[in-house]
């Protein structure tokens, strides 16, 4: 009832907002008609939303990309589980002849050589043809992300987006294939890491901005390093400010998904 | 945009929403939660704002489906009481 009521409520105050795309709103009066005519002249950037949220607004973006940091910081504290318990099962398959061995506790595993593979006792993914098309399909998916990240200047797209396909990239190999294959591909070392670096690097790119006697994140300070004018000094700063993201959203991806498959032990998982 | 298809999205997206938070089963209801962030990808679409809808279409219907899943995945299917 309550429920309905404020619902009704919210709905009733929504008549008074200003029309959809009404140019005499309070929203595209200010601020947003100087983008939309100098976005161009000052950074050179076609994509008015890639330079309002990388150049204009450059600190809200870089604590967003804190708080995703954080996230998957806090994730790893809270949910990552350090303690080693054996499982009472544990699966192999026998590669040669295809044979699943089943060890109970207290029995001796094989050692991880050539001859033998560790199953997941709570689900096996074993088919052939979807490994394969993984395998064929995740490069693509990768070059996808990297050309989402560069492409953000022109079209929708930017770190965050390529991140997240990055992440997903990889989430699809270790969902394919097994988890522990994945950690063995991308260890939880370089992928924590990666999530420093990726903070990093957009936070560098600000004091690097402030080493050149110009003010925190403003891009054109770096015309000097990269050899151009400011204003393309401006795109080029953009573009290192997205990889950064990139790297963070991607590192923080694989993270959760790593803690949440398994359930902190980073051993047996979906 | 042809407004009945913006009609249509905008029912899929308030039953997608409705069911989602009614339905008793997780693995459902977090698909039915990335049907409904993938209607809502459609929308933002629809209005233009392209940006937006390619994060929604990335992280809401894309990977944090799949983190619902990883999650549910340590849950037990039927409840112990």
């Amino acid at each position: 009832m309550l429920t309905v009521f404020l619902g009704g409520l919210l709905i009733y105050c929504s008549f008074e907002f200003p029309l959809w795309g009404d140019p005499n709103s309070p929203a595209s009066t200010h601020v947003s008609p100087y983008y939309i005519e100098n976005t161009l002249e000052d950074t050179s950037v076609p994509n008015i939303v890639t330079a309002v949220l990388a150049d204009y607004r450059g600190y809200d973006t870089m604590f967003e990309t804190v708080v995703i940091f954080t996230a998957g910081i806090a994730c790893i504290f809270l949910l990552r589980t350090f303690k080693t318990v054996d499982p009472d099962i544990r699966l192999y398959r026998h590669i040669p002849t295809g044979i699943t061995l089943r060890i109970e506790k207290g029995g001796k595993f094989p050692e991880d050589s050539s001859h033998f593979e560790r199953l997941d006792t709570v689900w096996i993914p074993y088919g052939l043809i979807v490994k394969t098309t993984c395998r064929l399909v995740i490069p693509f998916i990768q070059i996808f992300a990297l050309y989402v990240i560069a492409h953000g200047h022109y079209s929708p797209g930017g770190g965050f987006q390529g991140g997240v396909i990055m992440g997903a990239s990889l989430v699809l190999y270790a969902i394919a294939f097994d988890l522990r294959s994945a950690i063995r591909r991308v260890s939880e070392r370089l992928i924590t890491l990666l999530c420093t670096l990726g903070v990093f690097i957009y936070a560098g790119t600000g004091i690097l901005c402030m080493l050149f006697e110009k003010n925190y994140l403003d891009y054109s300070a770096l015309a000097n390093i990269f050899g151009v004018d400011p204003v393309s000094a401006r795109s080029h700063g953009i573009l290192i400010v997205e990889i950064g993201v990139g790297i963070v959203v991607m590192a923080v991806m694989v993270i959760l998904y790593y803690i949440l498959a398994s359930a902190g032990k980073h051993d047996e998982g979906l | 945009m042809i407004w009945q298809i913006e009609l249509i999205i905008l029912a899929i997206v308030i039953i997608c929403s409705i069911s989602a938070l009614a339905v008793k089963d997780l693995l459902s209801a977090a698909i039915l939660f990335g049907a409904y962030s993938f209607m809502m990808c459609l929308l933002w679409a629809i209005m233009g704002a392209v940006d937006v809808a390619f994060t929604e279409a990335s992280v809401g219907a894309g990977i944090s489906t799949v983190l619902f899943v990883a999650a549910v995945f340590q849950t037990s299917r039927r409840s112990k009481d």
